[in-house]
């Protein structure tokens, strides 16, 4: 019999002042009162004595109280809410309750038995029925939340009524034979809604063409069988354009080699052959994270990956399980690096956004609204990053209504791991032909089961809700922290990697082609509860979970030393070098495919692309006299103003080697770029930055992505980065990829790539995409619609600067300073922050097509320049210069110092003499820089012959005053300026 | 022979190596070691002179923060913690240390070691920033610190008792720090007390000073370039022809922690 306990607490409780605040606004003023309490269903036989001391472990007595089944009476309210969670969703607090009482009374909970948590917000009021079901509303997430609502007479029978949320399965563990002696319409229904179950239905989508599901047919003809079903979901994981990039693989064109081996991987061999001995990657892209080297012992790591999918549906899970995913592609490096940095970048539609939108036609099935996903991301990247102790020093948010139907949430983690351990070579790995499999880690449960088919498909009614999952970062820190420090230096396994997209059927298969085979037990698998088919146990994506290649002999000592540190170990199976993979289930084999046909048996499928035709008409631009109303405008727009309250709620100074902060200056200004040390007893630092200029994508693809290339190392050399020892990292997160228009402009793109990055010398060290972000779906009246993103290129950037005292920070630092524009200033407004201001005016879609060009070989020899004045430590203070141009730049560099500075902008270098562009233009390659006035002669000099121009001086007076000759265009005081720049989002 | 400092780790802690690199630059000898290896009887607390429960994430927060950790020491380890804290060997007299630090902290209020609790900041929200600190107890740990700059993180570090306790601490001198507006908040233009914490409350002391808790992270200053305002103060150290020191204001707790027994 279940118990239940209430805990409430007996102080005054800032989360209920908080949802009081929320409550109001969402319900009216007439709510008066909310009390927060946690709540436990204890599902276990336990003795008097053990619910004593459970509750008194569960209660600190001077801020709690506890109260039995049916004790607790709250003495006013209108209305309560209880919110748990579905049966089968990760309940991180049941888990620590269930731990914490197992841990206090001796009992060993049986198989079964568990710990449910819930919240119940009480609320006080004069509130109506329909108040509290809007209040509920924004409570819970229906996909893996239950929400009960009580008035008074309902209340008292709560405790009479329990409902555990067990998970109850009648899956059996049956395989079933699939037939694809199909017509091909059926075939192709097999691909896209997934192969049906004995009652008809379907089971979730494989997201396996018909050529594919052919090609598979072929194979299948030649061996004289059907596939079961667990070889073709395998095949359906393997073969993902989430897993193989088959877009980036396959010809394209007259490119036979396909974008990723010409451009990217491209790039990179030519600049490493360029580089000779000064070549500095380690290991790149064949590895979970891209590997170059920090120092003569240690070799630093950078993988930056999307979630956009699962954070459209459920932002808090998604996101979570985003980052916490990403810090094991830092652990999957080699035989482990630790993870000593966190990145994120979001991508979201305006959060005044609030028209709705549906996955179905009958609009039953409303997604939720930008502002919900906002949150919900960013308080997941919060939990994700800052319960493992990884620092989060540098990310961004940007915004534009194409991102409506898809969120873009990007993630990155940095990895810190020695060269070498005595002889022993860390950042190489291989599983040996006798090695154990063995899963670490979480159990596995249907969460995530078709994520990876899922997320190489666009979002509609059919996406399957179990992809669905709740990131749970302690488990993980648990075992990272005994493999990272433990185990790998005691050499107890020889490889390891993620187990994300895929699965097991990913991992384990990957792993396999280290050794030459494996044999893989499935009925070993621990899972959470029974009843899981064994092809949902294969591609299941639960999270928190890696697999290592364990020597038989180590295997006593790597089980001993998991069970001290609290983490469940399993073998699971046997790496061979059989050629092929196999999985038994008990003593039935159910899966017997050949590495070959698993790993290469996809059929190359030529593409083709189209030029598209976007016409974006010029703006009409009304010249203002006086420019400071519309300055002020700009700095408070929602991809210019700061979001402070994102840096300060993500820990960005655990593992102590901050250097350049998120915030930087007396004002706190966003920066473009930051800088930690990884290894506190090294003078060594590492620059992290980005770039990402979608808003110019469909203008002109190939200036886009050279922009956000060039912005990226751009600011990361304004934060004092080499350009001898950088490298970059790309994310594509494009839309409609089976559209030849937009794979015209994904070659665009992939070209401006190659081009840029070489001309750099800045290789790629790691990359991922994400082809179809696209939402099809329906809107408040019901008429179907898409939604499809920019096509959007972040690049990721990670260099090493030699003493990181030498870093530079943007807030200008003494008045009298001197203050310098370096680069050209063109009329390159197509896709600005400007353009699109004043095109929100009456000028719907008026962006111009005046896109900024990038001039890398121009750019490098003033970007070297600039480095050579940082090493030369002649610099104050440097800022790049991003959206909004020249204005916004000078006026982040004064709002961070809390100082004034007088600009002329009169014959600054470049073609334009307008004045709207010369303060708002965004041509790339330009970077704002003060410096001390006795530096002056010897910061010239290292820029002769360059584009550059003094522009001002750092002064005491408290505005932005901008200039061009004798008149004045702005100015723009520094507290009308923060006040700008603070008040979008000041209530977050 | 050097101080040696015994620094707890598992389950979600995540500041023990920061920790035991300010405990080494204080010249202590240091030991990372998992609660388990200590419930296991591997390593012995008595082998130590000081205890460090340093910040981190234990259980995620989860029931409360510190909660599950704190129930975990009380289960296994209440005895020996117990004898640590005793003065009964001759050696020993002055009896040995422990510092809590951020989740430590958390941990040793459910203990009950120290008093009063730590709950939601006001904002409800986890916060990353710089504070300034004004030492008041008396203490071993406290000495020859005049004012303190480091960072908080946490989302529950609001500290508070009730009225009783509030003025037994101020009596006993078993306030160890207090909110104040001091360098950093001041550059940064922050209010002095980050969560609403009572009276200005950011660290408290128990057993006549031995044992220290603390909100802020000592461990996060021990470094000049670890300053929000750092590359300010650089500017103007160039200028006046001086250099920044290398070492931070937080060092001195841990050295304060390893010359108590030289």
């Amino acid at each position: 019999m279940a118990v239940r306990l209430d805990v409430v607490t007996t102080i005054e409780d800032a989360r209920a002042g908080l949802r009081l605040k929320a409550f109001r606004e969402s319900a009216g003023s007439t709510v008066t009162a909310v009390h927060v309490a946690d709540s436990y269903l204890l599902d276990a036989a336990l003795s008097h004595a053990g619910l004593s001391r459970a509750r008194h472990a569960l209660i600190n007595p001077l801020m709690e109280a506890a109260h039995m089944t049916g004790a607790w009476v709250p003495k006013r309210f209108a209305y309560a809410i209880e919110v748990g969670f579905l049966p089968g969703v990760t309940d991180n607090v049941g888990a620590t309750a269930q731990e914490t009482i197992e841990d206090a009374t001796g009992y060993a909970f049986k198989a079964g038995e568990k710990v449910y948590s819930s919240q119940v917000f009480v609320i006080e009021g004069a509130l109506t029925e329909h108040d509290v079901h809007t209040i509920a509303a924004s409570l819970y997430n229906p996909l893996i939340h239950s929400a009960t609502i009580y008035d008074r007479a309902s209340w008292k029978k709560r405790d009479r009524t329990f409902t555990v949320p067990r998970v109850s399965l009648s899956g059996s563990s049956e395989v079933a034979e699939v037939n694809l002696e199909l017509a091909d319409t059926e075939l192709a229904e097999l691909g896209k809604l997934g192969i049906a179950d004995v009652d008809g239905t379907r089971r979730g989508p494989l997201a396996l063409s018909l050529e594919y599901l052919k090609t598979i047919r072929n194979h299948y003809r030649a061996l004289g069988r059907k596939p079961t079903d667990i070889e073709l979901e395998a095949l359906a994981q393997t073969w993902s354009e989430h897993c193989k990039h088959t877009i980036f693989a396959s010809p394209l064109d007259s490119i036979e080699k396909g974008i990723y081996k010409t451009y990217i991987k491209g790039a990179t061999e030519k600049i490493r052959a360029k580089k000779g001995k000064n070549d500095f990657c380690v290991s790149v892209f064949k590895d979970n994270s891209g590997g170059i080297v920090f120092d003569d012992e240690y070799v630093i790591t950078h993988k930056a990956e999307t979630h956009n999918s699962p954070s459209a549906l459920d932002p808090f899970g998604g996101a979570v399980t985003g980052i916490v995913g990403v810090n094991r592609d830092a652990m999957g490096f080699g035989l482990g690096a630790k993870p000593v940095a966190n990145t994120y970048g979001f991508c979201f539609a305006s959060p005044e956004e609030t028209r709705p939108l549906f996955r179905d036609s009958e609009r039953t099935q409303e997604m939720l609204l930008p502002k919900r996903i906002m949150e919900g991301v960013i308080k997941g990247v919060n939990v994700g990053g800052n319960q493992s102790g990884i620092p989060t020093p540098n990310g961004f948010m940007i915004f534009d209504e194409s991102y409506r139907g898809k969120p873009l949430v990007f993630v990155g983690t940095i990895g810190l791991i020695p060269k070498k351990r005595g002889k022993r070579v860390l950042y190489k790995k291989e599983a040996k032909p006798g090695d154990y499999i063995v899963m670490v880690g979480g159990r596995v449960g249907l969460d995530g089961v078709h994520g990876a088919t899922f997320s190489s498909e666009s979002i509609n009614a059919g996406s399957p809700v179990t992809s669905v999952q709740i990131g749970d970062p302690i488990t993980q820190k648990k075992f990272s922290d005994v493999i990272i420090k433990e185990a790998r230096d005691q050499e107890l396994y020889t490889s390891i990697t993620d187990n994300g997209a895929g699965g097991l059927s990913s991992s384990v298969g990957e792993m396999a082609e280290q050794s030459g085979g494996c044999h893989v037990r499935l009925e070993k698998v621990p899972l959470k509860y029974p009843g899981l088919a064994p092809w949902q146990i294969w591609i299941s994506e639960s999270q928190e979970r890696m697999t290592l290649a364990v020597p038989k002999k180590k295997w006593k000592a790597f089980h001993a030393l998991m069970q001290r540190r609290g983490v469940e170990a399993t073998v699971i199976g046997e790496f061979t070098e059989s050629g092929k993979c196999i999985v038994t289930y008990g003593s039935k084999t159910i899966m017997d495919l050949s590495l070959e046909f698993l790993h290469d048996g996809l059929p190359v499928t030529p593409l083709k692309t189209t030029k598209p035709n976007f016409v974006f008409e010029e703006p009409d631009v009304r010249v203002p006299k006086d420019f400071s109303g519309t300055f002020a405008a700009m700095l408070a727009r929602e991809n210019i103003a700061s979001n402070a309250f994102i840096s300060r709620q993500y820990d960005h100074e655990v593992q102590s080697g901050s250097v350049l902060k998120p915030l930087q200056g007396k004002g706190q200004v966003n920066a473009d770029a930051a800088v930690f040390r990884p290894r506190l007893e090294s003078e060594r630092g590492v620059v992290l930055s980005s770039g990402i200029t979608p808003y110019y994508a469909n203008i002109d693809p190939y200036g886009a992505a050279a922009a956000s290339i060039d912005t990226a190392v751009r600011s990361a050399v304004a934060a004092g980065a080499p350009l001898d020892h950088l490298a970059i990292l790309d994310n594509f997160c494009w839309c409609s990829s089976d559209e030849p228009e937009r794979l015209w402009q994904l070659k665009e793109a992939a070209k401006a790539c190659y081009d840029v990055a070489v001309a750099y010398g800045t290789p790629y060290i790691s990359g991922k995409d994400s082809m179809f972000n696209d939402f099809k779906g329906y809107d408040e009246k019901g008429n179907p619609l898409k939604i499809s993103v920019l096509p959007t290129l972040l690049i990721s950037t990670i260099a090493v600067i030699k003493d990181a005292q030498k870093a530079v920070s943007l807030d200008a630092k003494m008045p009298g300073d001197l203050v310098y524009l370096l680069g050209e200033t063109h009329e390159e407004l197509g896709g600005s922050e400007y353009f699109r201001m004043i095109s929100e005016h009456n000028q719907e879609g008026k962006i111009g097509m005046s896109a900024p060009q990038v001039d890398a070989k121009k750019n490098l020899r003033l970007y070297k320049a600039l480095a050579k004045a940082i090493e030369q430590e002649l610099v104050a203070s440097s800022v790049s210069v991003t959206r909004g141009g020249v204005a916004v730049a000078l006026a982040r560099m004064g709002m961070a110092g809390m100082l004034g500075i007088d600009a002329n902008l009169e014959k600054i270098p470049g073609s334009t003499k307008k004045s709207y562009a010369l303060l708002f233009s965004e041509s790339q390659g330009r970077i704002i820089v003060s410096i001390a006035p006795e530096n002056a002669t010897k910061f010239e000099k290292l820029f002769s012959g360059l584009p550059f121009k003094k522009i001002g001086t750092v002064t005491k007076g408290k505005s932005i005053s901008i200039a061009v000759g004798k008149k004045n265009f702005a100015n723009l005081p520094l507290g009308k300026a923060l006040e700008a720049y603070r008040s979008t989002f000041k209530n977050y | 022979m050097k101080t040696r400092v015994l620094i707890f780790s598992g389950y979600g802690l995540n500041c023990e190596e920061e920790t035991a690199y300010g405990f080494t630059l204080a010249g202590a000898s240091t030991d990372i070691v998992h609660i388990n290896d200590v419930i296991d009887g591997r390593v012995k607390l008595k082998d130590y002179q000081i205890l460090a429960f340093p910040g981190g994430f234990s259980y995620g927060d989860d029931t409360g923060s510190g909660k599950a950790y704190a129930n975990r020491v009380r289960n296994h380890l209440g005895k020996e913690l117990k004898d640590f804290l005793k003065r009964d060997t001759p050696r020993q007299s002055r009896g040995k240390l422990i510092i809590g630090i951020c989740n430590g902290f958390q941990i040793l209020t459910q203990l009950g070691l120290l008093p009063g609790a730590l709950t939601f900041n006001d904002s409800n929200r986890y916060i990353d920033r710089w504070v300034d600190l004004k030492p008041e107890g008396d203490s071993p740990w406290l000495r020859g610190i005049e004012k303190l700059s480091v960072p908080i993180a946490h989302g529950e570090g609001k500290f508070i008792a009730d009225k009783k306790t509030l003025a037994e601490l101020k009596k006993k001198k078993q306030v160890a720090f207090r909110y104040v507006k001091g360098e950093t908040s001041t550059y940064q233009d922050l209010p002095a007390n980050p969560n609403g914490a009572m009276e200005n409350i950011a660290g408290v002391l128990s057993h006549k000073g031995r044992v220290l808790g603390m909100m802020p992270h000592p461990d996060r200053h021990l470094f000049s370039i670890q300053r929000p305002d750092w590359p300010l103060l650089k500017e103007q150290a160039k200028r006046a022809g001086t250099l920044l020191p290398e070492h931070g204001q937080g060092l001195q707790i841990f050295k304060n922690g390893v010359e108590y027994f030289r």
